[in-house]
C-alpha cells in the first residue's frame, strides 16, 4: 500500500471503500430479492445470485442490495428474483439466467423500464 | 469483489472465551463445504455492545441478529439460513436493540460518537474506517494551526472521560504552552476500575478512533512521540491496537510527514503489568518510564512535567476516541449533545444485576433509572433493586428512590451519584450492604502502593472493621471510627485512590445506617449474607 499523501488520496480510499460497505447494508434505492430455496438452488440460483452482484459492482450501482430469502413458492419458473425499487410495485421474474440477470440489471434497475418477456408476477405476492 | 452476503462475528474477550473463534472458524468451514463461499463473506467485528447470550452473529444485508451457543446453531445457520433462506426463528436475537445498525426502538435509542464504528465495521481493515469518515478530523486538523484545534477543542467543552471531567482543551493548552524539545502524548487504557470494561471494547471494535485522537493531539500540542498504556491483561485490545497501529503506519498515517504535512508522530504500544494505582496519571508515567508504579507529587502536573520529565498530554481512551468527529463536524455539532456543562455521550458499563448487561452510549444527562430500567433491562428474577455504585469503585452508592440522578461531571456535586468511568452496578436485595462494603474495601486495601500510611493503613483498618461487622463482632463506635478513617484518609492521602475511598464508603454508610447497625444490635444479618461468628458458637 502507498502512503497517502494528500487529502485526496484520503477521500480516494474512502469512496472505494465506502461502496464495500454499503453493498453489506440494506441499500437506499430498493434491493433485489433472490428466491434462495432448494428449488431456486437446484435450478441454479447461485449463479444468478453471483450474476447480479458483479453486475451491478459492473455497473457502479450500490444503492440497490441484493437479499436471499426462501422459495417464493414459484419453483415451476426458479430461479426468480423480486426486484423491489422505492416508489414503484415490485416484480417477480422467472427463469432468470446469469445471462437474463444481466439482463434485469440493465434495463430494469439501471434503465428503469421492466423487462417484459420475464415477468411472471407485479406487486406484492 | 465484494459478496452479497456478510456474516459480522462479534468478537470481543467475552465471546472468545464462549468459543467465538471456533464457531466463526465452522461456520467458515461449513460455507466452504457448501460451496457457499464465493456468496458468503465471514468478518469479524467488535462488541455489538451486549452479553451473555452466547456468541452474536449479524447476518447482512438481512439483518437477522443470531445467538449462537453451539456448533449445532451454526449448522442450523448455515442450513437454513445462508443455504435456503429461511431465518431460524429459535436464535433470533428479538429484543436486540443496543446495536446501533439494528432499528432501535424509540425508547432504548442510543447516540452514538466514540462508539460509531463498534460493531459495523472490521476494526482490522483501516479502509472500512476510512469508509465512515475516519481519518477525515486529522487531516481537517492538519489544515489548521495547533492554536485553532485546541481554540476548537475548548469551544467543544470536551470534559476528560477518565472520570476526573478535566476540560480536555484546556489540558492541552497547557502542554502546547509550555516550551520544550520534546514532548509526549499518553492514552490511559489502564481500564483498571472494576466494573469498567468499556475502554476494552472502544479499543477492540475500533481502534483507529483512539489513533486518530491521538495524532491530533500530538499535533495540537506539539509532540512527536505517543503510547497507549494498556493493562497487559487485555489480549485483544492490545493485539487490536498493534495491528491497528502498523496499519496506519503502512498507510503513511503515522511516522514521517503525515497526509504529505511535515508533521511526524510515531506510536507504540506499552503493557501495564495490573496495578490499579497505575491508572493514576502520574504512577502510569513512572511506569512507562520503567519505574514501580508510584504517583508523583503534584503540582507540577504531566503538562508541565511528565513522561522523562518532559510536558506530557494523558487523556483517557473514551476522550481520544471523542476528538476526531469533534474536529470534523465542529464544536457546536457536539455541544448540541448531552448537557450544557457535559456535552456529548458518554459509554455506560451496566454491570451487576440487570437483565442486559453490555456498554451503551447516550448523551450526558441521562438518568439512573434509564440506565438501569430502560437500557439495563431491570433487575432479574423478580428480585428488588437495592442500591447502585455509579462511576466505579471509587464512585458513590445511591438508593433506588435516588435513581432520577441525571449524570454528568456535575452530578455528584447536585445528587450525590459520580458519574466517574461510566459504571452502573445494580445490586439486588440478596446482597448485604456490609458485605458489598467489604468487598470493595478489601480491593482498595489489596491495591493501594504503600507509598503513604493514611492509604495504606487507612484502607486496611477499614477492612478489619467491615470484617469484625460482618461476623457479628461490631460495636456502634466502629462506625464512627469508619467515618474518621475516611475524614483522615479524604485529607492526606498522597493520591486519587486514598482520597477517592471515602466517596464509596461514607455513600454506603449514610444510605444504609440502619443495616450496619443491624449488623451490631442483632443476632444475624439482615439479608443473611453475613455468617455471624458469635451467633454460631452460641448454637453449638
Amino acid at each position: 500500500m502507498p502512503k497517502i499523501k494528500s487529502l485526496e488520496e484520503l477521500m480516494k480510499i474512502k469512496e472505494n471503500a465506502m461502496k464495500g460497505l454499503k453493498m453489506r447494508d440494506s441499500g437506499k434505492r430498493g434491493k433485489v430479492i433472490v428466491a434462495m430455496g432448494t428449488c431456486g438452488i437446484a435450478a441454479g440460483a447461485k449463479d444468478t445470485l453471483r450474476a447480479i452482484v458483479d453486475s451491478l459492482e459492473e455497473k457502479g450501482i450500490d444503492d440497490v442490495a441484493v437479499v436471499q430469502s426462501g422459495c417464493f413458492g414459484l419453483c415451476d419458473v426458479e430461479p426468480t428474483i423480486e426486484v423491489h425499487l422505492e416508489g414503484s410495485e415490485p416484480i417477480i421474474y422467472g427463469h432468470v439466467s446469469p445471462t437474463q440477470a444481466k439482463r434485469v440489471v440493465e434495463q430494469h434497475i439501471v434503465g428503469g423500464k421492466v423487462v417484459g418477456d420475464l415477468i411472471v408476477k407485479r406487486g406484492e405476492l | 469483489m465484494s459478496k452479497p452476503i456478510t456474516v459480522l462475528v462479534s468478537i470481543d474477550s467475552n465471546s472468545l472465551l464462549l468459543g467465538a473463534r471456533h464457531f466463526k472458524n465452522y461456520l467458515s468451514t461449513l460455507t466452504e463445504n457448501y460451496n457457499l463461499n464465493s456468496i458468503v463473506e465471514i468478518l469479524e467485528t467488535g462488541s455489538f455492545g451486549d452479553y451473555g447470550r452466547g456468541v452474536l452473529f449479524l447476518v447482512l444485508p438481512d439483518n437477522v441478529m443470531y445467538s449462537v451457543k453451539s456448533e449445532a446453531d451454526i449448522e442450523m445457520l448455515v442450513m437454513e439460513h445462508l443455504l435456503k433462506g429461511r431465518r431460524v426463528e429459535e436464535l433470533i436475537v428479538t429484543d436486540f436493540d443496543s446495536a446501533a445498525r439494528v432499528e432501535a426502538t424509540e425508547t432504548t435509542k442510543e447516540e452514538r460518537i466514540v462508539l460509531r464504528n463498534a460493531g459495523s465495521i472490521d476494526p482490522r481493515n483501516l479502509e472500512e474506517y476510512i469508509a465512515l469518515d475516519g481519518y477525515q478530523g486529522l487531516a481537517k486538523a492538519l489544515r489548521l494551526t495547533p492554536e485553532d484545534v485546541i481554540e476548537e477543542l475548548k469551544k467543544s467543552n470536551l470534559r476528560g472521560r477518565g472520570g476526573a471531567g478535566f476540560p480536555t482543551g484546556l489540558k492541552w493548552e497547557f502542554t502546547q504552552r509550555v516550551e520544550s524539545d520534546e514532548k509526549y502524548v499518553i492514552c490511559n487504557a489502564d481500564e483498571g476500575e472494576p466494573g469498567t470494561f468499556k475502554d476494552r471494547l472502544i479499543m477492540e471494535g475500533d481502534p483507529h478512533s483512539v489513533i486518530e485522537g491521538m495524532i491530533i493531539a500530538g499535533y495540537a500540542v506539539g509532540a512527536s512521540k505517543g503510547y497507549i498504556y494498556i493493562r497487559g491483561e487485555y489480549f485483544e485490545s492490545v493485539a487490536s491496537l498493534r495491528g491497528a497501529i502498523s496499519k496506519a503506519y503502512e498507510y503513511g498515517l503515522l511516522g514521517q510527514s503525515i497526509l504529505g504535512t511535515n508533521f511526524s508522530f510515531d506510536l507504540s504500544v506499552r503493557l501495564g503489568a495490573g496495578a490499579y494505582v497505575c491508572g493514576e496519571e502520574t504512577a502510569l508515567i513512572e511506569s512507562i518510564e520503567g519505574k514501580s508504579g508510584r504517583p508523583r507529587l503534584k503540582p507540577p502536573y504531566p503538562p508541565v512535567s511528565g513522561l522523562y520529565g518532559k510536558p506530557t498530554v494523558v487523556n483517557n481512551v473514551e476522550t481520544f476516541a471523542c476528538i476526531p468527529p469533534i474536529i470534523d463536524k465542529g464544536a457546536s455539532w457536539f455541544k448540541s449533545i448531552g448537557t450544557a456543562s457535559s456535552p456529548g455521550t458518554k459509554v455506560y458499563s451496566l454491570c451487576g444485576d440487570l437483565v442486559k448487561r453490555g456498554i451503551v452510549e447516550v448523551p450526558m444527562g441521562t438518568s439512573v433509572r434509564d440506565l438501569v430500567q430502560k437500557y439495563g433491562g431491570g433487575v432479574p428474577n423478580g428480585r428488588t433493586l437495592k442500591m447502585i455504585q455509579t462511576g466505579g469503585a471509587a464512585g458513590s452508592f445511591i438508593k433506588p428512590e435516588e435513581m432520577d440522578a441525571q449524570l454528568d461531571f456535575d452530578s455528584f456535586k447536585k445528587y450525590g451519584a459520580s458519574l466517574g468511568s461510566g459504571v452502573i452496578l445494580a445490586i439486588d436485595d440478596t446482597h448485604c450492604a456490609v458485605d458489598i462494603a467489604r468487598n470493595l474495601m478489601e480491593f482498595f486495601a489489596h491495591e493501594s502502593c504503600g507509598k503513604c500510611a493514611p492509604c495504606r493503613e487507612g484502607t486496611h483498618v477499614i477492612v478489619h472493621i467491615l470484617d469484625e461487622l460482618s461476623k457479628g463482632r461490631g460495636t456502634s463506635e466502629m462506625l464512627n471510627q469508619l467515618y474518621d478513617i475516611s475524614e483522615t484518609m479524604e485529607e492526606s492521602s498522597f493520591c486519587g485512590l486514598g482520597q477517592s475511598v471515602p466517596v464509596p464508603l461514607r455513600s454506603i454508610l449514610d444510605r444504609f445506617k440502619d443495616e450496619f447497625l443491624a449488623h451490631v444490635n442483632s443476632p444475624q444479618c439482615p439479608v443473611g449474607a453475613c455468617k455471624f461468628e458469635k451467633s454460631t458458637k452460641k448454637k453449638r
